[in-house]
């Protein structure tokens, strides 16, 4: 299919007015759009651990039950950890939303078409794993919405957003793993954070 | 007598303040992973594979929970990039892990990896203890939770194979 929506305008539009949205950024492509909507202390973005992004948002639902939790990540890396979607299936945290930006490629590596360019539909695959709510999303419509329903509907929630496959330029994180951390669990927690 | 190990780590764990539990099960861990169930201030999670128990713990510990990965040692080959991470952002990691392939050993297929698993942490900057006395298992626990969370540290504590006492396939079917 030839999707006509950007990325990163995907990325902006559910990142917009985030309040107290607590967000995994899976490696790669995702991580830089997050980036570029605004780097933020409450945003974790991944350099490694392809195919954990979801998980770490499972952690981080439940262990925060009363905030908002946000994965954005890509197609591939989603692939890579498809059995995280059975296990927040089981679990079913209401405040979790993992939202796939589906590009159909692997973008890091040359652009290589991943399972999702063949017909996988991960959005069925979540449903079928037992997320509250599961969709596809191909038109600029679907991002208010969704956007809403990342703040409020009981979830567990997915969506797979269908993107143009297209090159752009890298907006990078800080890079430094411990930092990262660091900053996110002071943003959550306060500095008592750092006595723990 | 033996003692009651299973009873003892689950005791450690909650006194350590540890809320969530991740696990792929194992015979050798049966007994805890009820315990762990059976326990309101905990939360055990049934995983796919050990893998996710990583992104679990790495979630757990950004919004300040403690936790800890139940595994058998075949599970050890299966995180071992992610690891990494946990290396690279210094989360906090204890790891229970119920070994296979050593001490009589009735599956060939178990040896391979069983054998790997110290060399396999170690070279991934995981910290590890050997317990082959059940007596021990309670104080063992305690430092490695300790060391894991004080250090902000992976630590893997390998329970001997002599200790959970499988010796063959019907008896881990009896289990």
């Amino acid at each position: 299919m030839s999707a006509k929506l950007k990325r990163r305008d995907v990325a902006d539009a559910l990142l917009a007015e985030r309040r107290e949205l607590l967000v995994v950024a899976g490696l790669g492509s995702t991580a830089w759009d997050c980036t570029a909507a605004g780097d933020h202390p409450l945003t974790f973005p991944l350099w490694g651990a392809m195919g954990q992004a979801a998980m770490i948002g499972l952690g981080l639902a439940l262990a925060q039950p009363a905030r908002r939790v946000l994965v954005i990540t890509g197609d591939g890396e989603m692939l890579m950890g498809l059995g995280s979607l059975a296990t927040i299936g089981v679990q079913k945290p209401g405040n979790l939303s993992v939202v796939v930006i589906d590009n159909e490629r692997y973008g890091e590596t040359g652009m290589q078409q991943t399972h999702t360019a063949h017909g996988v539909d991960l959005a069925a695959v979540a449903r079928a794993c037992g997320f509250a709510h599961a969709e596809t999303v191909t038109s600029a419509q679907g991002l208010a919405p969704l956007r809403r329903a990342i703040h409020q509907r009981p979830g567990p929630n997915f969506a797979a957003v269908k993107v143009a496959a297209e090159k752009i330029g890298l907006v990078l994180p800080p890079r430094d793993g411990a930092l990262l951390k660091a900053r996110f669990r002071r943003a959550l927690l306060g500095e008592a954070a750092d006595q723990q | 007598m033996t003692p009651d190990w299973p009873l003892e780590i689950h005791r450690t764990l909650s006194a350590a303040g540890v809320r969530l539990v991740g696990y792929v099960p194992d015979a050798g861990h049966k007994r805890l992973i009820e315990l762990c169930h059976a326990d309101g201030t905990m939360h055990a999670v049934t995983l796919t594979t050990e893998e996710e128990g990583i992104g679990l713990a790495t979630g757990g510990w950004l919004a300040g929970e403690r936790s800890v990965l139940l595994m058998q040692s075949s599970g050890v080959g299966n995180i071992i990039n992610v690891l990494g991470t946990v290396r690279e952002c210094r989360i906090p990691l204890p790891m229970l892990v119920t070994m296979r392939g050593e001490h009589g050993e009735f599956n060939p297929w178990q040896v391979p990896m069983g054998q790997a698993t110290p060399a396999v942490l170690e070279s991934m900057g995981v910290v590890v203890h050997r317990v082959h006395d059940a007596g021990q298992l309670g104080t063992a626990v305690d430092a490695a939770l300790r060391l894991a969370y004080a250090s902000y540290a992976a630590v893997a504590v390998l329970i001997s194979q002599r200790i959970i006492g499988i010796k063959s396939f019907q008896e881990q079917a009896g289990q």
